[in-house]
């Protein structure tokens, strides 16, 4: 028996079993490529992607500019100024978010009280300079109201567990 | 002067579809390893990606060759052209079909052997040349590797040419014709096609370039049409092993049975099946296997491969000289 047990591996078995299945592989099993452009993998409800600043519906900004976010901010990302308005009402005057210093943890989603910043179902914001990535309080606010109905429903989707 | 122009002309009827196979084998490996991986390979350039290959050779062409200052520049632009010559002159012995062979030498076998082991100079050349740590230790594994397996693949051949009696490879492959030696010989075809995995350098024991260990191995410092060279010259190696393996065990361009539906199929057109029947092989490999360790690829030559392959020449040998014996 002992004579047998050296003779197996000159049989090349596992080596031929291997190949069986890289050839099952080739044949029967579908491919999984995705033609990026072109086609899209999914997001989860979970995803941290570019920032947006929302609105309530009757438009008025939901930021009340208590700093929470800027403060847990661990990349010191975020800058805040704000300013009482005529109505009494507290509203940022400057808020930005340097794109490049962000790690996209999500910690200012967390700590905002009013759900006013949200990290977004977006991620191909890409640009061509550095300077198009230090984020003004405009174009977050434009985010918002680009990808609104997106985050809303995510926020839906997720509210159970937060 | 004629006999030399005739002459060119045959051999450009050789190196032309060579040289076009070659670019399509990228191809399909790349293709076949995709599908193998759950890919789609590339489908861009052209219809299923078939331009493929054109446009990687146009884009090598147009980069600018890099000669390292610290390097020898005479040996090093001599190695990738001694290579790819080496590999296109391997060729002149092969027989397609019937009396279809450039030189019908009646060494053509040893003459085979001997240019496929010339290989190691240029890898050689090639490492020591660069003058750089990677393409140096990819030259000295690639050769210590290709010269242990080159024994062997010999004792492989000297068994076929007991049976065949004959170094020609015309009458090898005609001494086939009752039986491919595929079939009495098996063991030694299986070593043969581990050998010559081996001898070209290929995934499994592609240690000479081990891309992630030594970046490139023997051709690291090389760009544009240098190592174009070098690409064509490994790939064109790999389809020359692929025609003697088919030659040595497959019967070459012999049917694989001489009754009616199969012999109407031609020759040269078995021949090319055969090829590319093990060419598949080669890149199944690939897609399979993982990189062999070096102290096990030694073993593996020296303590298994060559004991054994001696034993059957000894067995086929004293079969051989039974059978004459009892037949007188």
């Amino acid at each position: 028996m002992q004579f047998i047990k050296h003779l197996k591996p000159f049989a090349l078995i596992e080596l031929l079993q291997g190949m069986g299945l890289t050839l099952r592989y080739m044949f029967f099993k579908k491919k999984v490529t995705l033609a990026y452009p072109y086609e899209k993998g999914q997001v989860s409800a979970r995803f941290r992607g570019e920032h947006a600043l929302r609105r309530y519906p009757n438009g008025e900004e939901r930021c009340i500019a208590c700093k929470l976010c800027e403060a847990v901010c661990p990349a010191q990302a975020i800058t805040i100024e704000a300013e009482e308005q005529e109505n009494g009402l507290r509203r940022t005057t400057r808020y930005d978010i340097d794109m490049l210093k962000c790690i996209y943890c999500g910690l200012c989603e967390e700590a905002c009280p009013v759900d006013a910043i949200v990290e977004g179902p977006h991620f191909e914001f890409a640009t061509e300079s550095r300077e198009e990535l230090y984020y003004t309080k405009e174009k977050l606010l434009a985010n918002g109201e680009r990808w609104e109905v997106a985050i809303a429903a995510r926020l839906e989707q997720e509210a159970p567990y937060r | 002067m004629d006999k030399l122009i005739a002459l060119v002309e045959s051999s450009l009827f050789i190196i032309i579809p060579l040289l076009v196979a070659v670019a399509f084998l990228t191809y399909v490996e790349r293709k076949v390893i995709a599908a193998m991986q759950r890919r789609v390979g590339p489908n861009v350039v052209g219809w299923f990606g078939l331009l493929q290959p054109l446009a990687d050779g146009l884009k090598l062409l147009f980069k600018e060759p890099i000669i390292p200052t610290r390097s020898s520049p005479f040996l090093f632009l001599l190695a990738p052209v001694l290579i790819f010559g080496l590999s296109l002159s391997g060729w002149a012995v092969i027989p397609f079909g019937y009396k279809m062979v450039l030189s019908n030498m009646n060494v053509g076998i040893l003459y085979l052997f001997a240019v496929s082991s010339l290989n190691v100079y240029a890898i050689m050349m090639a490492g020591w040349s660069s003058n750089s740590q990677y393409a140096f230790l990819g030259a000295l594994r690639s050769a210590a590797q290709m010269v242990s397996y080159e024994v062997s693949i010999g004792l492989v051949l000297i068994t076929v040419l007991l049976c065949a009696g004959s170094l020609n490879l015309t009458d090898i492959v005609l001494s086939q014709q009752r039986v491919w030696y595929v079939i009495p010989h098996f063991p030694m075809a299986v070593i043969f096609g581990i050998s010559a995995l081996a001898e070209t350098n290929r995934v499994p024991f592609d240690l000479s370039e081990a891309e992630s260990e030594l970046v490139a191995g023997f051709n690291v410092e090389y760009s544009s049409l240098p190592f174009a060279l070098f690409f064509l010259g490994e790939y064109a190696n790999m389809i020359l092993m692929s025609a003697l393996g088919s030659i040595l065990f497959l019967g070459g361009w012999l049917p694989p049975f001489a009754c009616i539906p199969f012999t109407w199929v031609p020759g040269p057109l078995w021949f090319f099946m055969k090829m590319a029947a093990l060419l598949f092989v080669f890149l199944w490999v690939r897609a399979t296997f993982p990189r062999y360790r070096y102290d096990q690829l030694m073993r593996l030559g020296w303590k298994i491969f060559l004991p054994f392959s001696l034993i059957w020449v000894i067995l086929t040998a004293s079969v051989i000289v039974l059978y004459q014996a009892i037949t007188g």
